[in-house]
């Protein structure tokens, strides 16, 4: 850092003591405040989880778990999980290749409405899909309408009663639309920075349009998308707003772990809420290691592959 | 944020990419743009673009009047100034501590760097819900914090005060992480050229540094002010009867009343898009700012 100024022959004290770092003092009052706040923030929750969890003891805390509706929540958590993750993550790549590998107008439009899911709470996120498929909504009404387009469609919503909205359908739908950007995010800087000259010369030495995604795009992408995966499916597992308008909170039903620790809470069983929450803190702590690691991998990989 | 550093196009890559428009009007050398760009519209509309409109076909069956009636209803007032009070609050004390962290970060070496580092992101990854019940005890009276407070007379959990403090947990990671790659990108020869002429560490800072990092850090505010405007799971546990515009539109929905709920949600969408807006424009003026300080 100082290999410049040293040319310059500056005064020793001006060049380093005084104009081009902090005083000591400064410092360490700097790096005080900054551990502080974040210690108050991020430190004492973090383990204030934890021990509440196991206030009652780890029988306690087991007993929690095993309950038939915390299974019941565990198991719908990776539902949502299970089909938001893999349907983005295909979005998400089909996005990035048209994006990134192509020249078409309109571009920064597209780029402004994928990311529109980050920029509309998870309330509205929720009350969007009540208004399309619920009773009051454009599914309602068609149910109820007297020329539908399609009858034998408007039969067999009546005859089966296919519900969305406080369902699992809803759930699931709900968690799509608040993890829709990740991927997609993580991606398209990304490829756009790799350029598409590598994928050129697969082609011109005759590799059919998926052995060159399959040899020579996904191995590029992997980490920036097992980090877009990663992220992606710690916001499907602890999302809670969207999910809580569409859910209906049947108990043992329609209810996902963030809605198991509110019920939890609910009941003033704080020790069963933290103990549920402790595997969503646990899972945080894991995404933020795996994170970590990737970010760690690219660097070494080399500045070429842009930042993640 | 990790666009900031990606947008810039090198002569080669312009040169590749006329060749490239130049060819492309008889063969496309890569293949499936049809396919994925129509996956993409497709998916996106599907997802994202009708059930938005929904939103916006719902409130059609309110009239004008009914609709202004509805967005200034006073408890619709009290809730808009709570929401956009504390959000502008936590967002302004994440500016200042945001910027703190994010230079510690890069500029000095400490004990546990690393971890403080990744621990940042925390609020990212940790679920809403679990945070809102953490905080909600954490400064309850008999908390760890709350017990603090107490004596000095301050009541965090269930007022607004507590609406503040989940929308800073919230709010974090976004100055953080939008400053640090901006300070770390810094040239020292800037700094150094200012020292040598007499500047101190002080005047540098206000005079060199912080013009450069300033439009990061207003981009920064922004999102953790966009983010925070709309929180829900970190404030229900923790605000009690201090109702933010989500908890209304929540209590609107669970009364089945989905024409007011609908209104405000229309009235939160429009703040929601003239911020992304205005978000995109700061991030291009920091772009800016990056191009010219690397040429």
């Amino acid at each position: 850092m100082t290999s410049a100024a040293t040319t310059f022959q500056l005064p020793h004290h001006v060049a380093k003591s005084r104009s081009t770092t902090e005083s000591p003092f400064v410092r360490r009052l700097l790096i005080g405040i900054a551990l502080v706040f974040l210690s108050l923030f991020l430190v004492v929750p973090l383990v204030f989880v934890f021990a509440q969890a196991f206030a009652k003891g780890i029988g306690f805390y087991f007993h929690t778990l095993g309950d038939p509706n915390a299974w019941s929540a565990i198991k719908l958590t990776l539902i949502a999980a299970g089909f938001s993750v893999p349907l983005n993550c295909v979005f998400g790549v089909a996005a990035a290749w048209a994006i990134a590998k192509f020249d078409f107008r309109g571009k920064n439009i597209l780029l402004t409405l994928i990311d529109l899911p980050f920029s509309v709470s998870p309330v509205i996120s929720g009350l969007i899909y009540v208004l399309v498929f619920g009773a009051q909504g454009w599914l309602g009404h068609y149910r109820d309408a007297e020329h539908a387009w399609f009858p034998w469609l408007q039969n067999w919503l009546n005859e089966e009663n296919f519900k969305i909205i406080f369902a699992v359908p809803g759930i699931v739908l709900a968690t799509i639309f608040v993890t829709f950007p990740f991927v997609a995010r993580e991606l398209i800087p990304l490829m756009q920075a790799q350029g598409r000259s590598e994928e050129e010369a697969a082609r011109v030495l005759g590799a059919s349009g998926w052995q060159t995604f399959w040899r020579v795009t996904l191995p590029n992408i992997k980490w920036g998308l097992l980090y877009g995966v990663i992220l992606c499916n710690a916001r499907a597992m602890g999302e809670f707003g969207a999910v809580s308008v569409v859910s209906g909170h049947i108990r043992g039903e329609t209810n996902t772990i963030p809605l198991h620790i509110e019920a939890l809470y609910d009941d003033l069983n704080i020790a069963g809420a933290f103990a549920m929450a402790s595997l969503l803190a646990f899972l945080a702590l894991v995404t933020l290691g795996i994170k970590t690691w990737v970010e760690h991998k690219n660097a070494v990989q080399g500045g070429t592959e842009g930042k993640v | 944020m990790a666009e900031l550093s990606t947008r810039f196009t090198s002569l080669e890559f312009a040169i590749i990419v006329t060749a490239q428009q130049t060819r492309s009007k008889k063969i496309r050398v890569l293949p499936g743009f049809r396919l994925t760009l129509g996956f993409t519209i497709f998916y996106l509309g599907l997802i994202v673009l009708i059930p938005l409109a929904a939103v916006f076909w719902k409130t059609g069956e309110l009239t004008w009047p009914e609709f202004w009636h509805t967005i200034i209803l006073p408890q619709a007032l009290a809730s808009y100034r709570l929401t956009f009070g504390a959000s502008f609050l936590a967002a302004l004390v994440n500016a200042v501590f945001g910027l703190i962290v994010a230079w510690v970060l890069v500029r000095y070496n400490f004990f546990g760097k690393k971890i403080v580092d990744a621990l940042v992101d925390l609020p990212f990854a940790l679920p809403t819900a679990v945070a809102g019940i953490t905080l909600a005890i954490l400064y309850s009276h008999n908390g760890w914090i709350g017990q603090l407070l107490e004596p000095l007379g301050i009541k965090a959990a269930n007022s607004r005060l507590g609406v503040f403090v989940a929308l800073t947990f919230i709010g974090l990671p976004f100055i953080v992480r939008t400053v640090q790659p901006v300070l770390e990108d810094l040239d020292p020869e800037l700094e150094e050229a200012a020292a040598s002429l007499g500047a101190n560490r002080w005047q540098i800072f206000w005079r060199v540094i912080f013009p450069m990092i300033s439009p990061a850090l207003l981009t920064g505010f922004a999102l953790a002010f966009a983010r925070a405007l709309g929180e829900y799971g970190s404030v229900i546990f923790i605000a009690g009867n201090a109702k933010i515009t989500p908890m209304l539109i929540m209590d609107k929905l669970d009364q089945f009343d989905y024409a007011q709920a609908t209104a405000l949600a229309v009235v939160m969408l429009i703040v929601s898009f003239v911020l992304l807006l205005t978000i995109n424009v700061l991030q291009w003026w920091t772009n800016r700012y990056n191009t010219t300080s690397l040429a």
